[in-house]
C-alpha cells in the first residue's frame, strides 16, 4: 500500500515543508501520493504534482477548506486511509494540529516528530525537549507519523509530472467557525529555512533593542528567531519563538545574542551547524552547545559585530 | 459552565534528564516531578473563568500511577474545586489517555476541557485533538487567548505565521500554549484547604479501556553530544573565525 502525504500550503502555492515531508515519505515507501485539501486551490495541486516523488495527487476543493480548519480536513483524510499504510505530516502547528484526529479516528495511535525513518514501522524520534532520542516501532496497522521538517532535506520541486484526481469534499463542520490571521508578512528568509538565524532573548531587555539584531540579520540575509522568554515579555511576535514549544531550526549558522540557553530553547536549536553565543554571564548553559562563544555585553558586542560585517568585502547569501 | 482540566505528572522542567544505560528510557527515581506546565496554566484559565462568574465547577483530572494524584492535589490547591484520578500504571500513549478522558467526558457532562498543548516527557501533542476526535467536539489547540462569550468560545491560537483566531462552539476541547495566563502559587491555606477536597479515583480497568501499548519503545538513547567549542576574545576574532574558519558568512 502507498503512503499518503497531506500537502502544507496556502491556497497559491505549497508551504516548503510540504518538500520535506515528502522526502520523508519517500523513505518510508516508494509509492507516494499526497492529498491537497483547499480552496481555489489549484495551483498548489499542481505544483505538488510536479514533485518528483510524488506518484498521484488528490485534490479536493470547497470553501470550507479555505483556513485549514482540522475538523473540515480530517474526514477527507479519514476516507481516504483505508487505501494507504501511512498518513504523513510535517510535525508543525499544521500537522500537530490535524493529525492527531485523523490517529484517533483511525484508532491509530500517532508517532509524532520523527526524525530519522529506519524502516516502515521503526523511527527515531526525540523526547524531553531532544535530551534523549527514542527509537519506537508502530504496531498499528496503519500508521499516522508526523515529521521533524528540518531533520529531511525538501525534495526536487520539479521535473514530476503526477496525474491529478479530484475527490469529493466532506460535510462541513459547523461548531468551529475561523474569523481571522495575523501573519507578520517579512522580507526576511523564513526561520524555519534560514541559513543563518540571530535570535535574543531576555538579555534585550525591551523589543526596541531587537533592532540591534534586526540590523545585522539584514545584513546576513538572515531570519529572526528568539527565546520564549523574550516573546513572552512582549519584544518580539510568538512567530519567532525557537525551542520545544515553538519553532525547531537548523541553519547553517544561529547566532544566540542574550540568550541564557535554558534546555527547552537548545531543543529547537542546537542541532545547527555552528553555533555562536553572545552572552555577558560567562557561566550560561548556551556557552556548554556553542562553537564560538563570546563573553560580551551585547550592548557593545552587537554594534560592533555590526562594524566587522561592514569591513568585509563579501557576505555569502 | 463546566470545566474539566487534564494534567499530567511530569519529570520538573529544570531537571536535566539522563538517560538509562540499558537504553529501557530515562531515570525517574529521586527526580523532582511536577504538573505539566502548561497544563498549569489550563488550570488557571479554568480558575480565572469560573472566578469571572461564567463558570460553576472546575474539576481536574489526571490518568496515571499513584504518585500522580499530586497534580490533581496542586489542581485543588490552586482553585479547582474536586478531583479525578484515574489510576493506571506503566506507559501510557495519547490514545490510550484520550480514550479514558472520553469516558470521563461521558460521566461528567463538562462544557470544555482543558489540557496542556504539549507534555514536555513525551512531546508528542496529541491528547487534545485525539480527544475532540473521539467526541466528534471543536479544538482549539495552542491557545494563548480565551475569551467565553456564552456558548461559545473566541480562541487565539498561536501559529507558525502567527496568530489565529477561531470562534468554537460548547462543548469543546482548548489546549493550552505557555503564553495564555501566569499561573498563581498555591498559598499555604489554600493548600491546607485542598487536602479537604474531594478525588475521586477510579480504576482505568473499570472503565473498559485498552490500555496497553501500540508504539514499542526499542531504545532510548542519548542524542550525539556537540563538540566543545571555543571561546573567542572578541567581536573581530569572532568574525574573523565566522568567515574563515566556520565559512559560514
Amino acid at each position: 500500500m502507498a503512503v499518503l502525504l497531506i500537502a502544507e500550503h496556502n491556497n497559491k502555492e505549497l508551504r516548503p515543508f510540504t518538500l520535506n515531508a515528502a522526502t520523508a515519505a519517500s523513505q518510508i515507501d516508494i509509492d507516494v501520493h499526497a492529498v491537497l485539501i483547499g480552496n481555489n486551490s489549484a495551483e498548489a495541486a499542481k505544483q505538488l504534482s510536479e514533485l518528483p516523488v510524488i506518484k498521484k495527487v488528490l485534490s479536493v476543493e470547497a470553501p470550507h477548506y479555505e483556513n485549514f480548519t482540522a475538523e473540515n480536513f480530517a474526514p477527507v483524510v479519514v476516507k481516504l486511509a483505508e487505501n494507504y499504510s501511512h498518513i504523513i505530516c510535517s510535525a508543525n502547528t499544521f500537522g500537530k494540529n490535524l493529525i492527531p484526529r485523523i490517529a484517533a479516528h483511525l484508532d491509530t495511535s500517532q508517532v509524532s516528530d520523527i526524525i530519522k525513518v529506519i524502516s516502515s514501522d521503526t523511527f527515531v524520534r526525540p523526547i524531553y525537549a531532544g535530551n534523549a532520542f527514542a527509537t519506537v516501532k508502530s504496531n498499528d496497522a496503519k500508521k499516522c507519523v508526523t515529521i521533524r521538517p528540518t531533520s529531511f532535506d525538501p525534495c526536487e520541486s520539479s521535473g514530476g509530472s503526477a496525474p491529478i484526481e479530484k475527490i469529493d469534499a466532506a460535510e462541513e463542520f459547523s461548531n468551529t467557525k475561523f474569523i481571522k490571521r495575523e501573519e507578520i508578512k517579512s522580507d526576511r528568509p523564513e526561520l524555519g529555512t534560514a541559513r543563518i538565524v540571530v535570535s535574543g532573548g531576555r538579555g534585550m531587555q525591551s523589543g526596541d533593542n531587537f533592532k540591534l539584531i534586526t540590523e545585522i540579520a539584514d545584513k546576513l540575509g538572515a531570519a529572526i528567531g528568539a527565546s520564549r522568554a523574550a516573546v513572552d515579555a512582549g519584544y518580539i511576535s510568538n512567530d519567532h519563538q525557537v525551542g520545544q514549544t515553538g519553532k525547531v531550526v537548523v541553519p547553517d549558522l544561529y547566532i544566540a545574542v542574550g540568550i541564557s540557553g535554558a534546555i527547552q530553547h537548545l531543543a529547537g536549536m542546537k542541532e545547527s551547524k555552528v553555533i555562536v553565543a553572545i552572552n555577558k554571564d560567562g557561566e550560561a548553559p548556551i556557552f556548554s552547545v556553542a562553537d564560538y562563544g563570546l563573553e560580551a555585553d551585547l550592548f557593545e558586542a552587537l554594534p560592533q559585530f555590526m562594524e566587522e560585517l561592514n569591513k568585509l568585502n563579501t557576505i555569502q547569501k | 459552565m463546566k470545566i474539566l482540566v487534564a494534567v499530567k505528572r511530569v519529570i520538573d522542567y529544570n531537571v536535566q534528564i539522563r538517560v538509562k544505560e540499558d537504553g529501557s528510557g530515562v531515570v525517574t527515581d529521586n527526580v523532582k516531578m511536577s504538573t505539566n506546565p502548561p497544563d498549569d496554566n489550563a488550570i488557571e484559565e479554568a480558575v480565572k473563568i469560573k472566578e469571572a462568574g461564567k463558570a460553576t465547577e472546575v474539576v481536574a483530572v489526571t490518568v496515571g500511577e499513584e504518585k500522580a494524584q499530586e497534580t490533581v492535589r496542586k489542581a485543588l490547591a490552586v482553585g479547582a474545586d474536586r478531583g479525578i484520578h484515574v489510576k493506571v500504571d506503566g506507559i501510557l500513549e495519547p490514545l490510550a489517555v484520550s480514550k479514558i478522558l472520553q469516558k470521563i467526558v461521558d460521566k461528567e457532562k463538562p462544557d470544555l476541557v482543558f489540557m496542556g498543548k504539549q507534555a514536555i516527557d513525551d512531546d508528542c501533542n496529541q491528547t487534545g485533538q485525539m480527544l475532540s476526535a473521539l467526541l466528534n467536539w471543536p479544538q482549539a489547540t495552542f491557545a494563548s487567548k480565551i475569551d467565553v462569550k456564552d456558548n461559545k468560545l473566541e480562541v487565539t491560537r498561536e501559529i507558525d505565521e502567527g496568530l489565529e483566531t477561531i470562534e468554537i462552539n460548547v462543548p469543546a476541547i482548548v489546549t493550552c500554549d505557555l503564553r495564555l495566563n501566569e499561573p498563581r502559587y498555591a498559598s499555604l491555606p489554600n493548600i491546607m484547604k485542598a487536602k479537604k477536597k474531594p478525588i475521586e479515583e477510579i480504576a482505568a480497568s473499570d472503565l473498559g479501556v485498552d490500555t496497553s501499548p501500540r508504539v514499542e519503545q526499542i531504545k532510548v538513547e542519548e542524542p550525539p553530544k556537540r563538540k566543545a567549542g571555543i571561546k573567542v576574545a572578541n567581536v573581530a576574532e569572532l568574525v574573523q573565525k565566522l568567515k574563515n574558519e566556520a565559512k559560514v558568512i
